[in-house]
């Protein structure tokens, strides 16, 4: 980041107060950035707020005229409840099977797109069509592959089976869902990492007599660790909210519903304001702690904080 | 020599056509029964013995997904250019200004990145009822802006910093200000990662369907993915198959063109903004 490095330097020279030119700039600055910071607390902090607000009510939509405080009654009602509990191990469950898959897989597709000598565009751009597509079309044509007598993938099982009304199938085809969709954005952040490893070093290693094996743990992936956390932490931020997936493939019957479909449900099927706010609160409070980890534990740069190279 | 390196080829290649499959068979699956006809469509064959566009037809007749393409376009591209037009602004002073609060809003936006939508839908769904633009354009377009926000500041802070610098300088030296400097030198150059941002940001709000399902209830702003969903057969036990897979074709082609016409820069615009930060 050599550009923030040298107005540094010149803030040193000419302290004398804040120049005309540099008081214009830091106004310059504040004007660009306050609509964008005006409409972001607006439509977020705001809500989260108003949201803390509401779920310390009991708020039923169908009765609004009986909204009372109620103050932390509500989160004792989810967090004793098992529908909670149920919720946040699938979640849990989703989210460190399909990231942990991602990241191999995603490995592999990086390797793949870097060292592929043809048709390198062909693959690129195949790989971004499942970024590209809309999670709901893809969860769709999940859905009909693996319902029984419409699709091809159910037509490989025994007949009679219908995966996507069991527990661990449907689970593990959510799982195959989000992978196939979330991948191709894993392998291109992991690509931008690999591109930061000097080819000199790799070859320096194989003339030591490094196996590829040896090249890929000892050399690549050190020099890829910030890349592969900073994917890791979107990633497992993004499934830890998978919702639309889920939605299509199962709307979260037989024990496949995660704590985004938890909450939808307790607002628009059970009307219940005061309970669909608390989950709201729990889940943003799970996704903090998720972010604090990855950023205190394991040292990801928080992308945006000036990463130093 | 010339043999391995042809092996070294064979197995490069299948290694592609393996990639290429993995990405293509679930798309190619919802086209083809888009294209079949009822009787055919659960007969589980990969291409369709007859070939029909009544699917097409069919969906096309109903107001209930040209309207909803309708709105799926319109809210898109209308929430795009808002945020594109306020994710340059900030990126500008991000990558180029100097100013207290910087890290700030930085941290804030990696904040909103980061945020779970469905914490907002409750409170949103309550707000936007009572000021009442729930169920309306801008019910949608003020989520939509507000999350890809966080991805244009990104997306093109890591552009601009790119940009030459000194050529703003010379301006300034030619008697510009720095809003001078923004508009004729900074611009034009900045236009290709602008259009990058643009394209990643529509993605992402022609994707959505959490809000476009929560902060909506009738036609009048539901947007295709959520349209599709509550698609309905005439009976609990018909599903509306053809349709829906028509329908989920017709919103696919225009990510699919704008993938194959801007691969390398989607690709560049997707990396630059997480890996170089």
């Amino acid at each position: 980041m050599s550009t923030m490095a040298e107005p540094a330097k010149d803030e040193a020279k000419d302290q004398k107060a804040l120049s005309a030119g540099a008081r214009q700039e830091r106004r310059l600055g504040w004007l660009l950035c306050a609509p964008a910071v005006i409409v972001m607390l607006a439509v977020t902090a705001y809500p989260i707020c108003y949201a803390v607000y509401l779920s310390l009510q009991r708020y039923d939509l169908r009765f609004p005229d009986r909204a009372e405080f109620i103050g932390l009654s509500n989160y004792g009602a989810v967090l004793t409840s098992p529908f909670w509990w149920d919720a946040f191990w699938v979640t849990l469950f989703l989210t460190v099977v399909s990231v942990t898959v991602e990241l191999v897989l995603g490995m592999g597709l990086a390797l793949v797109m870097h060292r592929t000598l043809f048709a390198r565009g062909t693959v690129r751009t195949a790989v971004l069509i499942p970024y590209g597509i809309v999670t709901v079309v893809a969860a769709f044509s999940w859905q009909y592959a693996w319902t029984p007598e419409l699709g091809y993938l159910a037509g490989l099982l025994p007949s009679g089976e219908a995966p996507l009304t069991e527990q661990w199938p449907a689970l593990w085809l959510i799982i195959l869902a989000e992978v196939w969709k979330t991948t191709p954005f894993m392998a291109l952040l992991l690509l931008a990492g690999l591109a930061l490893v000097p080819e000199e070093t790799l070859r320096a290693a194989m003339v030591d007599g490094a196996t590829p094996w040896q090249r890929f743990t000892k050399v690549m992936l050190p020099l890829m660790k910030p890349a592969i956390l900073v994917a890791l932490l979107f990633r497992t931020l993004d499934a830890f909210r998978i919702f639309d997936n889920i939605y299509v493939l199962t709307a979260g019957a037989h024990g496949t519903g995660s704590l985004s479909i938890l909450g939808y449900d307790n607002l628009f099927t059970a009307l219940n304001l005061g309970i669909g706010s608390a989950i709201s609160v729990l889940i943003f409070i799970c996704v903090g702690i998720i972010a604090f980890t990855f950023v205190k534990l394991f040292g990801a740069a928080a992308p945006g904080a000036e990463v130093k190279r | 020599m010339a043999a391995a390196g042809r092996s070294h080829a064979t197995r490069w290649g299948v290694v592609n056509v393996v990639v290429v499959l993995y990405a293509l068979f679930p798309v190619w699956w919802i086209v083809a029964l888009s294209f079949k006809t009822p009787s055919t469509l659960t007969d589980g064959s990969y291409i369709p013995t007859d070939w029909t566009w009544e699917n097409y037809k069919g969906i096309f007749q109903t107001s209930e997904f040209t309207r909803a393409l309708i709105n799926s376009i319109g809210i898109a591209l209308i929430a795009t250019v808002i945020a594109v037009i306020l994710g340059t602004m900030a990126a500008y002073a991000v990558a180029r200004l100097r100013f207290p609060g910087k890290q700030l809003l930085i941290g804030m936006s990696l904040l909103i990145a980061m945020f779970p939508p469905i914490s907002l839908v409750s409170p949103l769904f309550n707000i936007e009822r009572s000021i009442g633009i729930f169920d309306t354009w801008p019910g949608l377009i003020i989520p939509y802006m507000t999350f890809s926000l966080p991805l244009a500041i990104y997306t093109l802070s890591a552009f601009f910093r790119e940009i030459p610098w000194d050529l703003e300088k010379a301006a300034k030296v030619d008697g510009a200000t720095p809003a001078q400097a923004f508009r004729l030198v900074i611009v034009p150059l900045a236009a290709p990662g602008v259009f990058t941002t643009a394209i990643l940001v529509f993605i992402f709000c022609w994707n959505d369907f959490l809000f476009a399902i929560s902060l909506t209830s009738t036609e009048s702003a539901r947007t295709v993915p959520a349209a599709i969903a509550f698609f309905t057969g005439s009976s609990q036990f018909q599903q509306p198959t053809g349709s829906i897979a028509a329908a989920a074709v017709v919103i696919t082609v225009p990510i699919i063109i704008f993938v194959l016409l801007f691969q390398r820069r989607i690709v560049a615009g997707l990396t630059s903004g997480a890996v170089k930060g």
